[in-house]
């Protein structure tokens, strides 16, 4: 197993490699734990030619995986959680090391296999998009399911709960916040079109398109 | 000192100051009116009936000094002791975004009650408390009644009353306002209110520092607790850095520049992390006593509210409502009309005053100044009761039922997308509404919009081709005798409503506006309650438009005698000839200008001498032209002076090239209607 720093260097490593054509990576390392490097080398990922360090092919596939957790860790935490700057990259650190295998695959179905990340960096494509066949487990539709999505894009008789609001707009987070469209307030779509309008406890609301797509609604159920 | 702060942090408060004086809903009135009670809310719930209940009929309902928002102050006799109710218009919150909300947050802020009583719906409780919390944290004398709470109980919800009292350190009644239940109750706990330890929400450390900083800053007089101005400055509330300004002076540029600061300390907007906090307060103060989610029966009411808000049957609806509307202009007001008219005036009164003044007065000066042709009776008086006052009573009582059954929201809903293509958004449909029956009422209604294009956009459209209900009547009855004209004049209109909105709105810089509104649920209109609307806006009405009426008599008869009438007329002459119109309109083009609906009230006399296109290009035209005077100087007064005039300019150029090329095109192609 792979300790987190060292996980950390793979990540930082590839970072680099994305911006020089040169494919030793000596420079970047020398600030590095000796310790680190003992156990990327241990563990056959880099190794020395030539007084230069250079990735191994294991080494190589196993960065490709560090920075594709990391980045899409960002994309999910941004797009779907509404964070970014700082709290994005502190939660995007803490999550690459725990995403793996199916979970993994997972979110990037859920983000539908994603290309780039929040920063605009590429996201080393899914294996089940380079062999032609979505693994779309039940697992995976199951999270597509309860996911979160915008109060516009639900249909009419569907209900679920406020997860969260995400607006650059003050006027209107005031709108959404002062009618009580809070984080846990169960809603009911009554008809989306030509507005929004939507059973809230004993009240019903309506709004347009442009707060609509500002609330996002979670644990959807259909009708019945 | 604090309330005449106040009153200038609000943007256009400030030329009104000595209404405020004047009007004297203030203090000072402690002694005779004894303690002052302010009821507070959200719209829809009850608060109005409460109000009601709690006054009895000793009501007058008035702007609030300085706007358009109508507040009812009544008294009452708790116990011996006599009180002062206000009824403030509904609010969510603090933070403030309509118009009426921040006059509900004026009248908190400076009106120094001795009882604060915000009213709750039993069965919203939980989105509801947040406000409470924020009430009590200001250090107001809030007293919490929960009402609708027959219908809570209906609904299996059960509310320990005690308990909340408990801890939320308020007294706490529920009452049911329809039925009476609770109110004993609560004139008991009024005539016992004594000022509490208020309640207190603890907030994360970041945001409690953050408050101490700014508190700490703080060295005015302030109608509320520092530690609540401070949370508001936090939640960047305008109002309260407008009021925070004026109170602090110099001191404030210190303050914003530690306010900035602190706030650049936080990701997320503080208003929502303290919104996300009170919310989850109330929660658990309410999580007790309320069941959960309770479903609405699918009853009567609630289908005709989905076939209402459902395009597919919501526009037929609306079709047939306004059909009806007209319908009730057309024939109700208009018989009502005649019979006043012709009968009253005509066959009864005019002669007798004709013979009273021929009698008595030896003057032909003056006697024309009374009974003449421009007379003060016969124009000003008799167009005043005779025609004017049927249409637009009937139309604002119909209003008033539109008003109290909850139709409006929907429609709001219905038209929002279709008027964001205009520039506007759905909430501009009543003063759109309102447009027909006085557009002048209307102009001052758009202060509710939000944004400055959309209140710019909708005054031009109400300029311009909203006809009121009085030239309506007319219009239509002039029209009705060529039907095919009656279907173009409203084609010509229509059209140019949507060109001109179109061009606004992608003239005018900015953002459409975004729409949200509660829906009340549908009610069936309490006659006694839109009888009292009607009466209320009928005083409103002839306060503001009986004088000018007798003032516009009085100048026309004024130019008549010195000749300069004819000379105006006679300069009119060419224009008219563009427009394919006889000489005989030009007296209904300059009575139009002063008031439109007079204008279109003169079209009655000259209708037998016009030809059908005749009739319809000066329809058009007139409903087209500049509004009356009253409109323009409320244009003027809401838009500012230049914009106003502007606005005028367009109006009158546009009307007549409209009538130009309709008759152009009309005579061009030999139509005869």
């Amino acid at each position: 197993m792979i300790s987190e720093p060292a996980e950390e260097a793979l990540e930082r490593i590839w970072a680099c490699l994305e911006e020089k054509d040169e494919d030793f990576i000596s420079e970047e390392l020398q600030s590095y734990d000796q310790q680190i490097l003992k156990e990327l080398k241990d563990l056959n990922l880099i190794e020395y030619r030539d007084q230069e360090i250079f990735l191994t092919s294991k080494g190589f596939e196993e960065a490709k995986s560090v920075i594709r957790r990391h980045r899409l860790a960002e994309k999910l935490l941004h797009d779907v959680l509404g964070l970014s700057g700082e709290d994005m990259e502190t939660a995007a650190c803490n999550f690459e090391h725990i995403l793996g295998g199916e979970l993994e695959e997972s979110i990037c179905t859920l983000l539908s296999h994603p290309e780039k990340c929040p920063h605009g960096k590429p996201i080393p494509p899914c294996e089940c998009v380079h062999e032609g066949k979505c693994a779309c487990t039940v697992a995976v539709k199951e999270i597509i399911e309860k996911s979160v999505l915008p109060l516009n894009n639900l249909d009419k008789g569907q209900r679920g709960e406020i997860v969260y609001v995400k607006t650059n707009k003050k006027e209107n987070l005031n709108k959404i916040l002062s009618i009580g469209l809070l984080p846990g307030r169960k809603v009911k779509i009554l008809q989306n079109y030509p507005s929004y309008v939507f059973q809230m406890e004993h009240t019903q609301v309506a709004i347009d398109r442009e707060l609509a797509q500002s609330i996002y609604v979670g644990n959807i159920e259909d009708e019945n | 000192m604090v309330s005449k702060t106040i009153t200038s942090w609000f943007k256009g408060f400030k030329k009104n100051k000595s209404d405020l004086k004047s009007k004297n809903l203030q203090k000072t009135s402690q002694t005779d009116e004894g303690k002052k009670i302010i009821l507070v809310g959200n719209p829809n719930v009850g608060k109005s009936l409460l109000f009601n209940r709690l006054t009895g009929s000793y009501v007058t309902v008035s702007n609030y000094p300085g706007t358009t928002v109508s507040v009812d102050t009544g008294k009452c006799e708790i116990a011996g002791e006599k009180f002062e109710v206000i009824d403030s218009p509904g609010m969510y919150s603090l933070s403030s975004i309509t118009e009426e909300e921040r006059i509900s947050k004026l009248i908190l802020f400076q009106e120094d009650a001795d009882i604060l009583v915000h009213v709750v719906d039993a069965k919203n409780m939980e989105r509801m408390l947040p406000l409470t919390l924020q009430l009590a944290e200001a250090k107001l004398p809030v007293l919490l009644v929960v009402n609708m709470i027959d219908e809570a109980e209906k609904a299996g919800i059960k509310i320990d009353k005690s308990q909340l009292e408990k801890e939320l350190k308020i007294p706490v009644v529920t009452t049911a306002a329809t039925t009476g239940e609770g109110i004993a109750e609560l004139h008991r706990k009024i005539s016992e209110y004594t000022s509490q330890d208020n309640y207190q929400v603890k907030y994360d450390e970041k945001i409690e520092n953050s408050i101490q900083k700014i508190k700490s800053l703080l060295e005015g007089e302030y109608p509320i607790s520092k530690r609540s101005l401070s949370l508001l400055l936090l939640q960047e509330d305008e109002d309260i850095q407008n009021l925070v300004k004026e109170t602090e002076g110099s001191n404030y540029e210190n303050i914003h520049k530690i306010l900035s600061k602190t706030l650049s300390n936080f990701k997320q907007p503080v208003n929502y992390l303290v919104k996300m906090k009170l919310q989850r307060e109330a929660s658990n103060l309410v999580s007790a006593h309320i069941s959960d989610y309770v479903e609405e029966p699918m009853d009567l009411k609630e289908k005709i509210s989905r076939a209402m808000i459902r395009p597919l049957t919501g526009v037929p609806i609306l079709l047939v409502s306004l059909f009806a509307l007209f319908i009730w202009l057309g024939v109700g007001a208009d018989s009502v009309g005649h019979l006043i008219e012709d009968d009253l005036f005509e066959e009864f009164l005019t002669p007798i005053l004709i013979d009273w003044v021929n009698t008595y007065i030896p003057y032909t000066a003056i006697q024309d100044l009374i009974v003449g042709e421009f007379g003060i009776f016969t124009l000003g008086i008799t167009y005043a009761i005779g025609i004017i006052l049927p249409i637009v009573g009937f139309f604002f009582f119909a209003f008033s039922v539109l008003e109290d059954s909850g139709y409006l929201p929907r429609l709001a809903l219905l038209l929002d997308r279709l008027f964001k293509k205009i520039g506007l958004s759905g909430r501009s449909i009543i003063p759109m509404v309102m447009g027909i029956g006085c557009g002048s009422m209307a102009t001052l209604v758009t202060r509710t919009l939000e944004t400055d294009r959309e209140k710019k956009i909708a005054t031009l459209l109400l300029a311009l081709t909203i006809p009121c209900a009085a030239q309506l009547g007319v219009i239509f009855a002039v029209l009705s005798v060529y039907p095919s004209a009656l279907i173009l004049w409203g084609v010509v209109i229509l059209l140019t409503y949507i060109i001109i909105g179109f061009a606004a709105s992608k003239l005018l810089p900015g953002a459409n506006p975004s729409f949200y509104m509660e829906l009340p649920p549908l009610r069936f209109p309490k006659l006694s309650n839109v009888l009292r609307k009607t009466y209320t806006r009928l005083i409103w009405y002839f306060k503001e438009l009986f004088p000018l009426f007798i003032a516009i008599s009085v100048l026309i008869w004024a130019l008549d005698l010195v000749g300069v009438l004819d000379f105006i007329i006679a300069g009119m002459n060419p224009l008219l000839n563009a427009l394919g119109l006889p000489i005989e309109t030009a007296q209904t083009f300059i009575l139009g200008f002063f008031r439109r609906d007079y204008g279109a009230a003169g079209l009655y006399n000259i209708q037998e001498a016009l030809t059908g296109v005749q009739l319809l290009v000066t329809a058009v035209v007139l409903t087209l032209f500049m509004p009356c005077v009253v409109q323009f100087v409320v244009m003027m007064k809401e838009r500012g002076t230049k914009i106003g005039i502007l606005m005028a300019l367009f109006v009158v150029v546009f009307a007549f090239i409209v009538g130009f090329l309709l008759n152009f095109i009309l005579t061009g192609l030999g139509v005869v209607l």
